[in-house]
């Protein structure tokens, strides 16, 4: 096309913007003409000025015409006219939905032609534009395409990638079908380009719906088994820089990352692989290009993450470590980035933590020496992840001193890294030392003669809270802060001035000597009279104050202020809004459980009123009291421990739980098994203990969900009773009928989407071991539906806690000394042992938190009294972590054996 | 109990914290040169055209202002940039968090390597006269953000056979013709 290349020269050869400008209209013009004309163009010609225009626009220039002839094009028979109308319609459509209607008519044609090349420009221009229009005209031909026996491998691998596209834009038109498993067994193919671009498609649809893909785990397993193991030229035109098929295998890798290890006989083969690719990154290289290096370790750093995700091999952790740790020192800038990063998120693994901190100088160093900020960045970010109390001061010491002379980009995020960790691992300050050198280092702030306000605002909380601390050398008397302060009074807006008001009657009570100075400058009109309401009560009102109240009274009113309360610290939530939600790793995850209960007691609402058989959940529930108990019989000796006692609270009747069975819940066991036959086999009981362990230290969530059901609960405990809300959510879009909960009736049809409700109350007769199972039946779509699970109703339910001094506590401590009255556990921690966490389980747990009665420290003691109907039992519990072995003792000692046993047992799950 | 009512909804069921790797994709490729001229982009998510003609700008800057030596990788907005600088030209992509940047290198490497066998010792002249070819080129080995053929051969055995079909197509026309003066 040489009148194209005659533009483009042209336009190379403008001198400046502006005839660069001019040269573009005047072709625009010309073009606008040819296309109006009313000689008909023919496709060469067409095609000519439709490139033009994708020049023009691909300079920055907006194009507004052309989007007709690219149509006509994209509809010809001939290969190039049509090439370059798709290429303007990708290029230049984004998803303009008016045009892509006109297109639609061709695409189909051309998918239908069965000439592969017209079948790959349609697929690739569908992929292009990807828009929903798109998926709706196409979503359901595709896959029959990519299946199709008689398909060419090229169209497969573009039919492949062309779903993937359209079901990352409308995953809901992409409709999972027959023909998934048969994209599974492309895994098999043996052509590699298909395999590569079925391994993509199906990696992502498995994140969505990993059941309907798990047996892509097996056969991605034996297909990375095979390359790896291969000669590095087995593969030929796969191989790249001798390294066999790198694409494929991160591909495969990828894969793999969406599934939980695999079974033990696929396991052992893909640990192997892992084994093999860590080996091959120590042979010696088979080519001295990147290329090779590159392509060999992008497939160990996959491999890696892969471990990491496994977080289950402590051997291939600590290789990966290990791994990493030589590329730490590498010479290419690249790999260093890549090893910062990727140990990070090996930092968060128990297996691999402790191996990571190894590293802590190189990465210190790193910090130091690295020319490229990026590379300084991962640094920070890999100690922050490696940091934890051994280590916080060393860390915390370096990003200070790297502060001094950091980029300004990162500057913030260190500032607020710095602080989180302090927040996090500080343990042995006094605080008057902060406060003190607080006051100081604000004093001095304030003396610049300019300075903003928001440091003003600092300033006059600081002074006027911890003013005294640095109130005894000379060059910072109460005066002289005051008159520092107020010099910048008269600059500053009204809030702030509101603040320095405050700040002033502070100092009435931190340093009567200059009272009266004080009180002349709220007394001025400026204050007294001032425009301002704000201003002026907060003057009316300090003014009386510091008048009439005696200093005993002034003293208590401006008592220093109590401690922020504890809560998701804001400095990492700008963390995370920074960062965005990845990079902030471990400590986020603490913060999430730890704000997990507030999650847990969502307010319900009745979906549908005439279900709803119980009083609103919103009643008072710790008015237990006031509610009859109508039945609490003795629980029958002889069936095992279970002595909960379950029952209706229906104001009149002593509602029986279920037909025919006796009136306490140790009898429910029975009915799972022997009460109406079912015609599909009952569920076992739902991983009960698994439930019940996440139920322990919290009364509120879902007890139970699968694809029909979900079970909410939410409950509450007071002494030897308990009340609980039990909500049935229908998951489905039709009525379950017969609805039947063991516990007591309620309406027995729920509608699709809805919600019943119903509350059980609770009374602890006897220590008891086993928690009470909730049968339920119900008719869905036919099919009778069976389901167990246990209730969350554990011993340490009925725990009230009792504060005691440490001098009560071990004389009771030594009570209960005889060994059938202690319970011993020692276990390996299960979660990171974090002070806050633990001391938050143990209060979840039900008993008194005893702070300063162990004499060391570090660890947790506990009190609180087990009431049943029978008796109180009075616990005691002592929590020893060993931070350094990962490792807990736990000592329970109670009056009774069982129950130290079962107190123990429960708790011990929790950390 | 579709639209949340029930008390406690488990929040998330991600149990290790993290979002699998899963799927991750490349979001566009940029040729530019060093004097800051784009010469090739190639958008595999939805963006509109103004949105992507500011992070164009903005990217540019980026990448020229660094240094030789310099690590290939940066982050940048909630993206990785990958970039490597070929003679006078700037390839560059950006790709989402958990892709792999070693190999989205060796992928800007191979696409390099398709144009210069196909237009023998590519320059950057090449791709500025010919620019379809080489969208035409890139088209043959990645499609939505995924690569679909890593073989060298069968990508130029396509482009290839294109060019056969585009040789049948055309007559020769004469010099007036093509400059539309006829």
């Amino acid at each position: 096309m040489r009148g194209l290349a005659v533009f483009i020269s042209d336009i190379r050869n403008c001198k400046s913007k502006e005839a660069e400008i001019k040269r573009i209209n005047k072709e625009l013009a010309n073009i606008r003409s040819k296309f109006k004309g009313d000689k008909a163009l023919d496709g060469y010609s067409k095609k000519k000025y439709v490139c033009k225009l994708l020049f023009i626009f691909l300079l920055g220039h907006d194009i507004d015409f052309g989007h007709m002839e690219a149509v006509n094009l994209l509809s010809s028979n001939r290969y190039t006219e049509k090439q370059i109308g798709y290429l303007f319609i990708s290029v230049l459509v984004n998803s303009n939905s008016e045009l892509i209607r006109l297109i639609n008519n061709a695409i189909k044609n051309d998918l239908a032609s069965r000439n592969p090349i017209f079948m790959g420009l349609a697929l690739h221009c569908i992929a292009n534009v990807g828009s929903r229009e798109m998926a709706e005209a196409f979503a359901g031909e595709i896959p029959k395409i990519l299946v199709a026996g008689d398909t060419m491998d090229s169209v497969k691998q573009s039919a492949a990638l062309c779903l993937l596209r359209l079901y990352r834009t409308s995953p809901d038109l992409v409709p999972m079908g027959d023909w998934t498993s048969r994209v599974v067994h492309l895994l098999n193919d043996q052509h590699l380009g298909v395999v590569t671009a079925a391994t993509s498609l199906i990696t992502t649809l498995a994140q969505k719906n990993p059941e309907e893909f798990k047996t892509s785990v097996s056969l991605a397993v034996s297909r990375l088994s095979r390359i790896v193991t291969s000669a590095s030229t087995d593969l030929q035109d796969y191989t790249y820089y001798f390294v066999p098929a790198p694409w494929l295998s991160v591909k495969l890798l990828r894969l793999l990352q969406c599934y939980p290890p695999p079974d033990p006989a696929v396991r052992g083969r893909l640990t192997e692989c892992l084994e093999t690719i860590l080996n091959k990154a120590q042979e010696p290289p088979k080519s001295k290009k990147v290329q090779h290096s590159n392509a060999k370790n992008a497939v160990l750093f996959e491999a890696i993450s892969l471990i990491i995700h496994h977080d289950s091999e402590p051997n291939l952790l600590v290789r990966a470590c290990n791994q990493l740790g030589q590329f730490l020192q590498h010479r290419e800038t690249n790999l260093r980035y890549l090893a910062l990063e990727s140990m990070c998120t090996l930092a968060s693994s128990e297996f691999s933590h402790e191996a990571v901190k190894t590293h802590i100088e190189t990465v210190i160093n790193a910090l130091k020496t690295e020319r490229d900020v990026s590379v300084r960045q991962r640094a920070v970010d890999l100690l922050y992840a490696m940091c934890d109390r051994s280590n916080a001061q060393q860390i915390v010491a370096e990003m200070l001193n790297y502060l001094e002379t950091a980029d300004y980009s990162i500057r913030e995020e260190i500032v607020l890294k710095v602080a989180i960790l302090a927040e996090k691992y500080a343990v042995d300050y006094t605080w008057d030392d902060v406060q003190g050198y607080a006051a100081k280092t604000v004093f001095e702030a304030l003396q610049a003669p300019a300075c903003h306000e928001n440091l003003v605002k600092v300033g006059g909380y600081i002074l006027g809270e911890f003013g005294n601390l640095i109130a005894g050398d000379p060059r910072s008397s109460p005066l002289i802060q005051f008159n520092l302060l107020h010099s910048k009074f008269h600059l500053c807006s009204v809030p702030t001035r509101a603040l320095l008001l405050s700040t002033y009657i502070k100092f009435v009570n931190l340093f009567p000597e200059i009272k009266t100075t004080i009180q002349d400058v709220l007394r001025s009109d400026s204050q007294l009279k001032n425009a301002d309401v704000e201003l002026q009560q907060r003057a009316v009102e300090y003014l009386r104050l510091s008048t009439i109240a005696s200093t005993d009274i002034l003293a208590t009113v401006l008592e220093e202020m109590p401690p922020f309360p504890e809560r998701e610290s804001s400095i990492l939530a700008k963390l995370k809004k920074k960062k965005g939600p990845s990079t902030v790793t471990d400590l986020e995850e603490i913060k999430k459980e730890r704000s997990s209960d507030m999650n847990g007691s969502a307010e319900p609402t009745p979906v549908n009123a005439s279900n709803v058989s119980t009083p609103s959940p919103s009643a008072d529930l710790l008015g237990l009291g006031a509610v009859p108990l109508t039945n609490s019989a003795p629980a029958p000796s002889s069936s095992g421990s279970l002595l909960v006692d379950v029952f209706s609270d229906s104001s009149s009747v002593a509602a029986p739980l279920a037909p025919g069975s006796e009136d306490n819940f140790a009898s429910s066991s029975d009915l799972a098994s022997s009460e109406v036959v079912s015609e599909e086999p009952a569920d076992a009981v739902h991983d009960a203990d698994e439930l019940i362990h996440k139920f322990i230290c919290k009364n509120n969530g879902v007890l139970f969900e699968n694809q029909l059901l979900q079970i909410g609960l939410k409950s509450e405990f007071r002494q030897n009773l308990g009340r609980m809300f039990i909500f049935y959510g229908n998951k489905t879009s039709t009525q379950f009928l017969n609805f039947t909960p063991t516990t007591k009736p309620v309406d027995p049809i729920v509608d699709g989407g809805a919600q019943v409700q119903q509350v059980v109350n609770i009374e602890c007769i006897s220590d008891f071991m086993d928690a009470p199972i909730l049968n339920i039946q119900f008719r869905y779509g036919g099919t009778l539906q069976n389901l167990s699970v246990k209730l969350p109703i554990t011993l340490n339910k009925f725990f009230q806690p009792t504060e005691m001094s440490s001098q009560d506590f071990f004389q009771r401590w030594k009570q209960l000394s005889s060994p059938k009255q202690e319970v011993q556990n020692i276990f390996k921690a299960k979660h990171p042992m974090d002070t806050e966490i633990t001391k938050a389980k143990i209060i979840g747990f039900g008993s008194a938190l005893l702070e300063e009665v162990d004499p060391n420290p570090a660890n947790f003691v506990g009190a609180g009294i087990i009431h049943t109907k029978t008796i109180q039992i009075g616990c005691l519990l002592r929590l020893e972590p060993n931070l350094q072995a990962q490792m807990y003792r736990l000592t329970l000692r109670t009056s009774k054996e069982a129950v130290s046993q079962r107190l123990c047992e429960l708790l011990s799950e929790q950390f | 109990m579709r639209g949340g009512a029930g008390p406690g909804r488990a929040t998330g069921t991600g149990a290790r914290g993290r979002d699998g790797r899963g799927g991750a994709m490349m979001r566009f490729m940029l040729l530019f040169s060093r004097q800051g001229k784009l010469r090739l982009q190639k958008w595999c998510v939805a963006a509109g055209e103004r949105e992507r003609r500011k992070m164009v700008r903005e990217l540019m800057q980026v990448v020229l202002a660094r240094k030789p030596k310099m690590c290939s990788f940066l982050e940048w907005r909630d993206l990785k940039v990958v970039y490597k600088r070929y003679a006078s030209l700037y390839f560059c992509c950006a790709i989402e968090g958990p892709d792999n940047e070693l190999l989205t290198l060796e992928l800007i490497h191979r696409y390099v390597e398709l144009l210069d066998k196909y237009f023998g010792s590519v320059c950057e002249l090449d791709i500025i006269f010919n620019f379809e070819k080489a969208y035409f080129i890139l088209d043959e080995f990645l499609m939505g953000g995924e690569i679909q053929d890593t073989s060298k051969k069968s990508v130029l055995k396509a482009i290839e056979q294109a060019d056969l079909l585009q040789e049948e197509d055309e007559s020769p026309r004469s010099v007036l013709e093509e400059m539309g003066l006829a």
